[in-house]
């Protein structure tokens, strides 16, 4: 499998760690009074869907970047590749 | 129909006529008392052990593709009780002695072959740590020897002891562990429910759970709607998908896992062999083929394929431990999807969802456990109450912080 890493070019899989649903950026607020159950949902709940699937990639053996890569678990088929510092700077822009 | 060696010498002796289809193949009928999700391993021995243990008879086993056609043929077929943690090793304790008496119980031959499994050590911390496996193996009724070197040199002579990066010191031997014929598993749980009047029902997915007011009313299936009070979802590998359909999320994401075979060999390996600086296994079939393999891809995947990496990782794992595999051309490699859930542990457990009940979670552990997976879920179903062996596989452990984590590597599924 090759990652086209968005500053890299396309990159072999196995230089890659892989951290799993890329949810894990939205992490919950620990002040928030319903805190103990949100965690719960963020550290242990999964969508696992059978299709696109967004989810965090780490170039480890590369420019230790972590990259949101939009895959299909059904084919493997890569369909957007962004770099994370992107998503979550996109995200606060939006807030 | 009942096999003995009169009836194979009956047979032989008049061409092999009389053989019959082993199950029948019914269409569902428009109402069962328990309906079970999933004609693999682990339904179809909840229908038999539903049928034989707590004499419940009006059971369908609905399965979307043919019946045996997911991870109960697509294993690397082993069974062992060696693990250590108080909620895992009793319950995998209690499938190794179902093991021992299932081909007399199912009057089939599953092929149970209690060849031993070596776990070697490469280490001095790692020969303490599988002391400490070991005892709490005898601590619950299984059987463990812990082989110095010299010992496993008589059993094993072909590894590569001297390793100068991963010398070999010693195993964990279970002498009763081994191997079974996988498929044969599933024929032989199939034979046994549908002689009971369990209604195997083939090519029929399950597209949606009708409930009324919190509790299970039946289940939507492409052979139309059949109503039920309690339905039973043992389909790893694809949990998460088929219980969002009843507006669950889980604590299980879905990973590739590769298995290997090579060309057919004379017999050369005893028993099971696992590398202890790595992750690679190997048995030999009875067919001659070294069965083979390791770590999961690491990815989200229900592609039942994987990727060029982990093949690399898994032979270099067998050049480490055995050089003399690098001679062996391999066969056939394939893929299976496992439930990885977060802990590395199962869940056979009750739902939010009345007369729903879940049994998945099984990593890559799941064919050792499918007769006490399949007798722990009977009992869950047929009494609403978890099986003192299983008791620990609750669904709502994590909240609690309840975890059985064999590895200790946490809510990282692609570590477990």
């Amino acid at each position: 499998m090759l990652i086209p890493h968005p500053l890299l070019g396309p990159r072999d899989a196995r230089e890659f760690t892989v951290m799993g649903d890329a949810g894990m950026i939205d992490r919950p607020d620990p002040a928030a009074p319903d805190a103990a159950d949100r965690f719960y949902e963020y550290v242990y709940l999964r969508d696992n869907p059978a299709g696109v699937h967004r989810e965090l990639w780490f170039h480890e053996y590369g420019d230790r970047s972590w990259l949101v890569v939009t895959r299909n678990t059904l084919t493997h088929e890569i369909v957007a590749v962004e770099l994370a510092s992107d998503v979550s700077a996109k995200r606060e822009k939006s807030r | 129909m009942t096999f003995s060696a009169m009836r194979l010498l009956r047979e032989s002796v008049t061409g092999h006529r009389g053989w019959k289809p082993l199950w029948r193949r019914p269409g569902p009928k428009p109402r069962y008392d328990i309906v079970i999700v999933g004609g693999g391993g682990h339904g179809l021995a909840t229908a038999h052990y539903l049928s034989r243990v707590f004499g419940k008879t009006n059971i369908a086993v609905v399965e979307k593709g043919w019946l045996g056609s997911g991870n109960v043929g697509r294993n690397t077929t082993i069974i062992r009780s060696n693990y250590l943690l108080p909620g895992n090793q009793p319950f995998y304790e209690f499938s190794m002695r179902l093991w021992e008496g299932l081909e007399q119980e199912l009057n089939f031959n599953a092929m149970v072959s209690q060849r031993g499994i070596v776990n070697l050590f490469h280490t001095d911390a790692q020969r303490d740590a599988y002391r400490r496996r070991g005892n709490a193996m005898l601590l619950s009724g299984a059987d463990a020897v812990l082989l110095d070197k010299e010992k496993l040199r008589r059993m094993i002579p072909f590894l590569n002891y001297d390793n100068a990066r991963f010398p070999i010191k010693g195993g964990l031997w279970q002498p009763r562990a081994g191997t079974a014929r996988h498929d044969g598993v599933a024929w032989g749980y199939a034979r046994a429910a549908d002689r009971a009047g369990v209604d195997i029902i083939e090519n029929c997915e399950v597209t949606g759970f009708r409930r009324d007011a919190g509790k299970i009313t039946g289940v939507e299936t492409t052979r139309g709607f059949i109503e039920t009070s309690k339905v039973g979802v043992a389909v790893a590998g694809s949990s998460s998908r088929v219980m969002a359909m009843a507006g669950l999320r889980l604590p299980i994401e879905s990973h590739v896992l590769q298995a290997f075979v090579s060309e057919g060999l004379k017999p050369t390996i005893p028993g099971v062999i696992t590398f202890g600086a790595g992750h690679f296994y190997v048995s030999q079939s009875d067919k001659g083929g070294l069965v083979f393999g390791g770590d999961i891809d690491g990815y989200n995947s229900y592609a039942q394929r994987g990727n060029l990496p982990v093949v690399e990782d898994v032979a270099e794992g067998g050049m480490a431990v055995m050089p003399m595999i690098g001679r062996a051309r391999l066969l056939r490699m394939w893929g299976g999807i496992m439930d990885m859930s977060m802990d590395g542990s199962p869940i056979i457990d009750r739902t939010p969802v009345e007369g729903l009940y879940f049994n998945g979670g099984w990593c890559y552990g799941g064919f050792k456990a499918t007769p006490a997976s399949g007798y722990a879920f009977a009992h869950l179903i047929a009494t609403d109450t978890p099986h003192a062996a299983a008791s620990a596989y609750r669904l709502d452990r994590f909240a609690g912080g309840h975890v059985i984590d064999e590895k200790g590597v946490g809510a990282q599924p692609n570590l477990h």
